[in-house]
């Protein structure tokens, strides 16, 4: 295995193009080492994003959003304050991923990367309207989160091309996310079901919305359905209803030890119906 | 496959070593610098045992590899006692009995030293979903908490 810390996007991009073996860019590494250690995966280049500038900043960009750099680690986006105070959802999605140690070294791109449905940040960030900026040989691209996981560990991400940035959009006024997951205790555990939802209100009314689910089919799913389900609505029971019928309809689980496909589809329901409440209550400046 | 050069400062003291870069910092810690306080238990970030700080910052050292470790500033079990001297923690913790095989020990002394260095005035629940990533099979966890709390009531007083 050769092991490599570019300085620059431009140069790992360039690394993993020129080479024909197994390549694995190393951010975080709470699963690149676990893959590493039980020889589920042996990369023959190792490419260390790590010793790129910027790559540990969160940076507020010109239109009122955010630039992550691809290493910002859990811990470092739940100190942040202003930035959980605008995306409590994403932060608290990320937050809900491992152990204080994991939290030192794990990164959003990191979890997007690896390919899980069941990873916790990425319906959050799908449901926020998050994009990656994609370094590849020739250009560069910005792809929607929810266009990357292809299947269970597969990303659409060609030989030769590496996230370089995460970027959120702006919150804006009357906006609020939420991420809620279920898993059989009360921490460290792979989400049985997650459900991520972001909205803008107009008074009442939800104006905008995106509702995504996790562990529910073999990537995370961006529901369009929910989303209109809840749109002109004061979410009032009977949008709720709809809402729910609109994830369960829209799940194609796995029968696993975590969860069967019947209790999956169900929960899909109640947490898209829970988390639209928190993202609306806070949408609307209450604590939730 | 030729090994990489390391330069890092491990509990204030600048170390060198050479390692295959497919070796974690655990590994590097425990057979090059003869640093046998972290442990390895799961060897899959799970179990905390090889908890140390990189910069400040709590991890698991099996989940690092010993190249990252270039130019950081690590801190290990063997760097809280001061000489003779031991750590509060680590005194409470023998006054508590809050160990009882001791192989979880090192991990949850330095987990606990973070914590403590970030929040010195924990709740019980902050403490324990603070030292969740730290697994001991022997003790039920009761005693090491208590010792927790106790030491960070003490080191508040003197402070």
């Amino acid at each position: 295995m050769d092991y490599h810390s570019p300085a620059s996007f431009t140069e790992a991009s360039a690394l993993a193009a020129a080479t024909t073996g197994v390549t694995r860019f190393l951010a975080g590494g709470t699963d690149v080492l676990v893959q590493l250690r039980s020889e589920m995966v042996t990369p023959d280049l190792l490419i260390d994003i790590k010793k790129i500038d910027g790559v540990s900043d969160i940076t507020r960009t010109g239109d009122g959003g955010w630039t992550l750099g691809v290493a910002v680690t859990g811990a470092e986006m739940s100190e942040h304050g202003e930035l959980g105070r605008e995306w409590p959802g994403i932060v608290e999605a990320m937050d809900l991923i491992g152990s204080t140690q994991i939290q030192g070294r794990a990164t959003l791109t990191g979890n997007l990367c690896n390919g899980s449905p069941a990873a916790d940040s990425v319906p959050a960030m799908i449901a926020a309207g998050v994009t990656v900026t994609v370094t590849g040989p020739d250009a560069e691209r910005i792809v929607p989160v929810e266009d990357i996981p292809t299947g269970p560990g597969k990303t659409s991400l060609a030989r030769g091309e590496v996230i370089s940035a995460v970027n959120i959009p702006p919150r804006g006024q009357n906006g609020g996310d939420a991420y809620l997951r279920f898993i059989p205790r009360t921490e460290m555990d792979i989400a049985v079901v997650g459900c991520g939802v972001s909205l803008r209100l107009d008074g009442d009314n939800v104006t905008e919305a995106r509702v995504s689910l996790g562990a529910v089919a073999p990537t995370v799913l961006l529901v369009e359905d929910c989303a209109s389900a809840i749109i002109g609505t004061a979410l009032d029971d009977a949008a709720l209803d709809a809402l729910a019928a609109a994830a369960s309809a829209a799940c194609n689980p796995i029968d696993d030890k975590r969860g069967t496909i019947a209790f999956r589809t169900e929960v899909a329901g109640v947490l898209a119906r829970r988390a639209a409440k928190i993202a609306y209550a806070r949408a609307k400046g209450e604590q939730a | 496959m030729s090994k990489l050069h390391v330069s890092t400062t491990v509990n204030g003291d600048s170390v060198e070593f050479l390692c295959d870069p497919r070796e974690t910092l655990l590994d590097c810690l425990r057979d090059k610098l003869n640093l046998t306080g972290a442990k390895e238990g799961c060897g899959t970030g799970d179990c905390g045992a090889c908890s140390v700080t990189v910069d400040g910052r709590l991890v698991c050292s099996c989940l690092m590899l010993g190249v990252e470790a270039d130019g950081k500033d690590i801190a290990t079990v063997e760097g809280m006692a001061d000489g003779e001297e031991l750590h509060p923690l680590q005194q409470k913790f023998i006054e508590y009995a809050a160990l009882q095989c001791g192989i979880c020990t090192p991990g949850v002394l330095v987990a606990a030293k973070a914590l403590l260095e970030k929040n010195p005035n924990p709740t019980e629940e902050e403490a324990r979903y603070w030292l969740a990533g730290n697994l001991c099979r022997c003790t039920g966890y009761d005693k090491i908490i208590r010792a927790v709390m106790d030491t960070a009531a003490d080191m508040r007083e003197a402070s």
